[in-house]
């Protein structure tokens, strides 16, 4: 394996479409939930520990080598949200796009045939991972990264809130997310022995039906 | 351009400016349009959807930054039927949908071609941005960037890559020129200076066939495109 494609794959550059969404943050703003730096990692610990565990361990079975669809219905059953199973698979398409031109790769050629309008974004991001010679804990990390840097980031566009403030956050953050980490590594590496039912289904029902309320929003700056 | 790229494996569309589609035929043309806020972007989409949609079977994809109006303006003008007309949402950043991560655009064409295809010509449609915004190579095939005589007669003075590198210049609403004291034989002249040999066209759409200029330059490109 090399640690620099982790970096590439990280890299909140990489073209899989990331940018357009807040992972709530945007709903979450306008509820008057996030007002600052202080509420900003409020939320985003909730999310980190919630779907961002759960999103993380999908990422982390998939790598290790669990079966793509069935990990796929396991991440519907995690998300009741029409509107967020349809962004994660919005998104994973997109990464699907990315992911095999950086990696080209007969896993990632047979999903993209088996989900022609996209698998949930954390499966395919986990086979992505493989193709790159990542491990499942590098995919985990990749989620986890995600799941809070996305927000993060949405938030100083929505809020103008100081980027060093929110870049802060997500520092003091760090060390909770190696801990998710841990958690994901385990509970997806127990899925080729026991199956999809050993994955965290951590809900957290304010983004759920946060996401479907700001998908009737008729003006916003994110998709999600 | 690119019509002898062979396909390694199946790979469905895995880059994006591949002029096969999976089945081997070959997609539609597309044109980007960008260019500043309220320079006439959507109303030139409009107005060649009006003047081409009878010779070509076409689509138009939309990258409002936070709202759906202006494909929602395409609509209510009815210039194409409500299928042919996607948008797509940008997150704030419509030079990032268009040029750095063109994953969402690529998947609204895509769609498109397999929703209501087989189509000639599909014209994407930026956010309103800044003068640097530019398309993508693996986006769209030939760009046009719209700016108009209102915003200021030194912008083709100042350049930035839409002025100086896009396919074609378009200044658009020169019926204003004279009420906001914008000398377009200074905007000419700049041009030219800025684009060398690339094409400008000065165009008001207030007028009968104002679009004519624009429309004839779109043929001539889709016509290198199928040749």
């Amino acid at each position: 394996m090399t640690r620099a494609a982790l970096l590439v794959l990280a890299d909140g550059r990489f073209p899989a479409g990331g940018h357009a969404h807040s992972g709530g943050a945007e709903e979450a703003v306008g509820a008057g939930r996030i007002t600052g730096a202080t509420s900003l990692e409020a939320f985003l610990r909730g999310r980190l520990h919630t779907t961002g565990l759960v999103t993380a361990a999908l990422a982390a079975a998939a790598a290790a080598g669990g079966d793509p669809a069935e990990l796929d219905a396991a991440a519907d059953a995690r998300t009741p949200s029409p509107a967020l199973r349809l962004t994660a698979r919005k998104l994973g398409r997109q990464l699907m796009r990315a992911a095999r031109a950086a990696w080209p790769s007969t896993e990632l050629d047979a999903l993209a045939r088996e989900f022609p309008k996209g698998a949930h974004q954390p499966v395919v991001l986990g086979l992505t991972a493989r193709a790159a010679g990542l491990g499942a804990a590098d995919a985990a990390y990749c989620s986890v990264y995600e799941s809070v840097s996305g927000p993060a980031t949405a938030v100083v566009r929505l809020l103008s809130l100081d980027p060093f403030e929110a870049t802060a956050v997500l520092a003091r953050l760090a060390p909770e997310l190696d801990r998710v980490v841990d958690r994901a590594v385990v509970a997806g590496s127990a899925v080729a022995t026991a199956g999809v039912d050993a994955l965290p289904a951590a809900s957290a029902p304010l983004l759920e039906i946060g996401a479907e309320v700001h998908a009737a929003w008729p003006v916003r700056l994110f998709a999600s | 351009m690119h019509l002898d790229h062979t396909h390694d494996r199946h790979a469905a569309a895995a880059v994006g400016a591949d002029a096969r589609r999976a089945d081997g035929s070959r997609r539609a043309l597309r044109i980007g349009l960008g260019g500043p806020v309220g320079s006439g972007k959507t109303a030139t989409v409009a107005a060649l959807c009006r003047t081409l949609r009878d010779e070509l079977s076409l689509a138009v994809v939309t990258n409002d930054i936070y709202t759906r109006e202006d494909a929602e303006f395409l609509l209510r003008e009815a210039v194409l039927p409500p299928e042919r007309i996607t948008a797509v949402e940008t997150g704030a950043c419509p030079h990032t949908a268009i040029r750095d991560d063109i994953s969402a655009n690529l998947e609204a064409v895509e769609d498109l071609e397999d929703e209501v295809g087989p189509l000639d010509l599909i014209l994407v449609e930026s956010g309103g941005d800044n003068l640097t915004a530019t398309f993508s190579k693996g986006l769209v095939d030939a760009q046009i960037f719209v700016i108009d005589v209102a915003g200021g007669d030194d912008i083709p003075r100042k350049g930035g890559p839409g002025v100086t590198t896009a396919d074609l210049l378009v200044v658009n609403k020169t019926d204003l020129a004279p009420y906001v004291g914008s000398d377009l034989a200074r905007m000419a002249a700049d041009a030219k200076a800025q684009r060398a040999e690339l094409p400008v066209v000065f165009q008001s759409l207030r007028s009968e066939g104002g679009v004519q200029d624009v429309a004839a330059w779109v043929r001539a490109q889709f016509a290198a495109w199928t040749a």
